[in-house]
């Protein structure tokens, strides 16, 4: 039987039990009542002791939300989502009072983190690595404050930052992403729950990695989180998130805000290891991951680097795009986008260029297998201010098997003769002949995946942080399990 | 080390071979020659196992076990080895990558501890310069933008590598001028030992003249024509292979 053959068998008998972090934690719940209302809203708000702007700010959101329609151009298909049949609140008994250290922490919540790989114990961790652990609907845990604070770097749960700096929450919330944008942000405006915020103050070099994760364990449960990272000027941070749950029949919705702020000379390097569980091999059950991530590169010579490793949820719907304001400004979009059975995957990148002497790269690297579809779609777009601007567009699919599909669409606008624009594209399919002259060497199937596979991205994965490179590796493995015979 | 009985083998329900009979003792070395299309190639990937080839009578023992119940990467780690015609390209792979996963992977089949880094790199080491293998060989990609002499030496960097009990070298010669014919061969040459066999494929005898085999045979038609000493090779040399194809279609 050839490869291809065999493949397609492999893959129409495997198991969605490959996803190592589909366990579910016994942990008692706070909840709000299912569905979606005005009063949902108020509660959220309530739960989080907001101030009234904020309440404001939700309640116009869902007033608009509730005129939008949800957007049908992405390459993706799946049922339609009934917005009442899910809960937008799901918070850990024990937090109701708020733990004032991790002594007060739910042990069942720190081994949930252990077992994935995040020891929340700070003398447990990563050196140099600050996490912010989000559960469900709320920040559980946040590491290595103090030494943070010591620098002047605010590194938070939004929450908090909405009692602890309103003014900087005020000023920038919304800004990037206003609450109107599109139909999912403007969702997760009206009932967002927690999520990261990161303030690095002028001329600072953020002494560590931050990182958040984020955990969905409620069944029937969305997650709306919402980060907001603002680098003054002159400041450089390197941020990284990654995202788990349980292996569920049910669909579940993730619809998550990003908003970056950069000043002149600033920098942010924002990795994303997303490994939301995909759904099973009949594609049953997963999440549907629809985020909105922009970020404004206001300042002269700002510099924003987007790395993600998309190798989860069932569908995927997700743009990280740069606004190239300032004047020499650098937008860089580095994207590996593994689909295996039945993932859908629609993601890209936005590089609007409105300053003199902007540049941007995107290196985007899809990878099919099973029966999924993965999409790249990315905007390139100079304005006419843009006099001198550069983007550089590399998109490279790789197929496995015969019954999956790899699709490209950029979209090219320039109103700027001075601007120049390279995109080059390829695609290829895993041979037999490769997997074959692997396998005479030693190789098992897999082993020979993962490695050609890899070989594949390495180009994206050593923009990678050190600490998550090698980790990164092994899941782009662990995603193709079972994808050729 | 290698026996084969009565072996018939179809692809895509075409008879390619047709009942081959061989012996390859230990420490010997074998050359097979023949037209084109005589289906040396076939018996190559047979014995490496690969997909699409099915053997429909006869047997092959290798090391005096059934060589059909192991798949590919077994055959392999316990010693198979198969230097490839055309070796194939894996962009983004590094050499060094590859060979140290390979090394790994055949150790790991066995039982054996894997080799770290330097371990793996003082190995390395110890072959680049005799088969002239420079560094930014071991940095590219598997094979890609390396010229036919490359491509060939690091064929036989890899067989140094794995250490094999059995080399399978399909027209190991084809692609090369004469330069790079004697640092394959001496490559080649430099691993023959007692413990290691050998099955060179050839179409042309000038490959023989460095690399002299123990036994020729001629592969026909799906069978094994005739064997004999080296001396057969420069026997063909001189009439051709026009008296095996007499009276047969052309291949």
């Amino acid at each position: 039987m050839s490869y291809t053959a065999e493949t397609a068998e492999q893959v129409s008998s495997i198991a969605g039990d490959k996803y190592k972090y589909g366990f579910v934690s016994d942990i008692a719940a706070d909840m709000a009542p299912k569905g979606l209302n005005e009063d949902i809203v108020r509660f959220i708000s309530a739960k989080k002791n907001e101030p009234d702007w904020m309440l404001q700010w939700r309640l116009r959101a869902y007033e608009r939300w509730l005129t939008m329609e949800e957007p049908s151009w992405a390459k993706v298909a799946y049922p339609k989502i009934d917005f009442q049949d899910a809960y937008y609140y799901s918070a850990p008994k024990s937090m109701e009072d708020g733990p004032k250290s991790l002594d007060e922490v739910d042990p069942e919540l720190l081994r949930t983190y252990e077992k994935l790989g995040i020891p929340l114990h700070e003398q447990a961790m990563l050196a140099g690595v600050a996490v912010d652990a989000v559960f469900d609907s709320v920040s559980v845990a946040t590491t290595f404050r103090k030494e943070l604070a010591k620098a002047g770097v605010i590194f938070c749960p939004i929450s908090e930052a909405v009692q602890e700096h309103p003014e900087l929450v005020q000023k920038y919330m919304g800004s990037v992403v206003p609450y109107s944008d599109n139909y999912y942000a403007t969702l997760n405006s009206a009932v967002f729950t927690d999520g990261s915020f990161v303030y690095i103050p002028k001329g600072v070099r953020c002494p560590m990695e931050l990182s958040t994760y984020f955990r969905i364990n409620q069944a029937n449960t969305g997650q709306f989180e919402r980060t907001l990272i603002i680098a003054d000027e002159g400041s450089y941070v390197s941020y990284l998130e990654g995202c788990t749950a349980p292996m569920r029949d049910e669909n579940q919705l993730h619809a998550a805000v990003v908003e970056l702020v950069l000043m002149d000379d600033a920098e942010i390097k924002y990795s994303t290891v997303q490994n939301w569980y995909p759904g099973d091999a009949d594609g049953k059950g997963g999440i549907y991951n629809f985020v909105t991530k922009r970020a404004a590169c206001r300042g002269r010579n700002s510099k924003v680097s987007w790395t993600q490793v998309e190798t989860g949820s069932a569908v995927t719907w997700k743009y990280p795009s740069c606004i190239l304001q300032g004047d020499n400004s650098v937008g860089e979009f580095y994207s590996v986008a593994i689909t295996n059975n039945m993932q859908q995957a629609d993601t890209g990148t936005k590089m609007i260029h409105i300053g003199k002497n902007t540049s941007s790269t995107i290196i985007a690297k899809g990878i099919s297998a099973g029966r999924s579809q993965s999409t790249y779609r990315g905007l390139v777009r100079m304005q006419p201010g843009a006099a001198g601007g550069r983007n550089y567009t590399q998109c490279d699919s790789l197929l496995i098997g015969d019954k999956c599909g790899a699709h490209t669409v950029p979209y090219i606008e320039n109103r700027n003769r001075t601007a120049q624009i390279e995109h080059e594209a390829t695609t290829a399919k895993i041979s037999e002949d490769q997997l074959f002259y692997c396998r005479q060497r030693g190789l098992t199937d897999e082993e020979a995946l993962s490695m050609i596979v890899n070989g594949f991205c390495k180009q994206v994965l050593q923009t990678l942080p050190m600490e998550f490179a090698v980790e990164a590796q092994k899941l782009v493995g662990i995603s193709l399990e079972g994808s050729v015979g | 080390m290698l026996e084969i009985k009565g072996l018939h083998v179809s692809v895509d329900g075409t008879e390619i071979l047709k009942g081959i009979d061989l012996n390859i003792g230990t420490g010997e070395v074998h050359a097979i020659m023949g037209p084109n299309g005589s289906g040396k190639s076939t018996l190559s990937y047979v014995i490496s196992g690969r997909d699409g080839y099915d053997i429909t009578a006869g047997s092959i023992l290798y090391q005096g076990q059934d060589l059909m119940e192991l798949a590919i990467e077994e055959r392999a780690a316990k010693g198979i080895f198969l230097g490839f015609q055309y070796p194939v390209e894996l962009p983004g792979v590094s050499s060094t990558t590859f060979l140290k996963t390979a090394v790994n992977a055949g150790r790991r089949q066995r039982g054996e501890d894997e080799l770290d880094a330097v371990q793996f790199m003082k190995r390395l080491r110890g072959h680049t310069a005799t088969l002239n293998i420079n560094d930014d060989m071991l940095r590219r990609g598997v094979n890609v933008g390396f010229s036919g002499g490359e491509k060939k030496r690091n064929e036989i960097l890899q067989m140094a590598l794995l250490e094999p009990y059995l080399a399978v070298l399909d027209e190991t010669d084809s692609g090369l001028d004469i330069d790079a014919l004697k640092v394959v061969a001496e490559g080649v040459n430099a691993l023959r030992g007692p413990t290691r066999s050998m099955l060179i494929i050839t179409h042309y005898q000038r490959l023989l003249d460095y690399i002299v085999p123990d036994y020729v045979h001629v592969l026909a038609h799906g069978r094994i024509a005739r064997s004999g000493g080296k001396e057969l090779a420069l026997e063909l040399e001189e009439k051709g292979y026009g008296e095996f194809l007499d009276g047969a279609e052309a291949a």
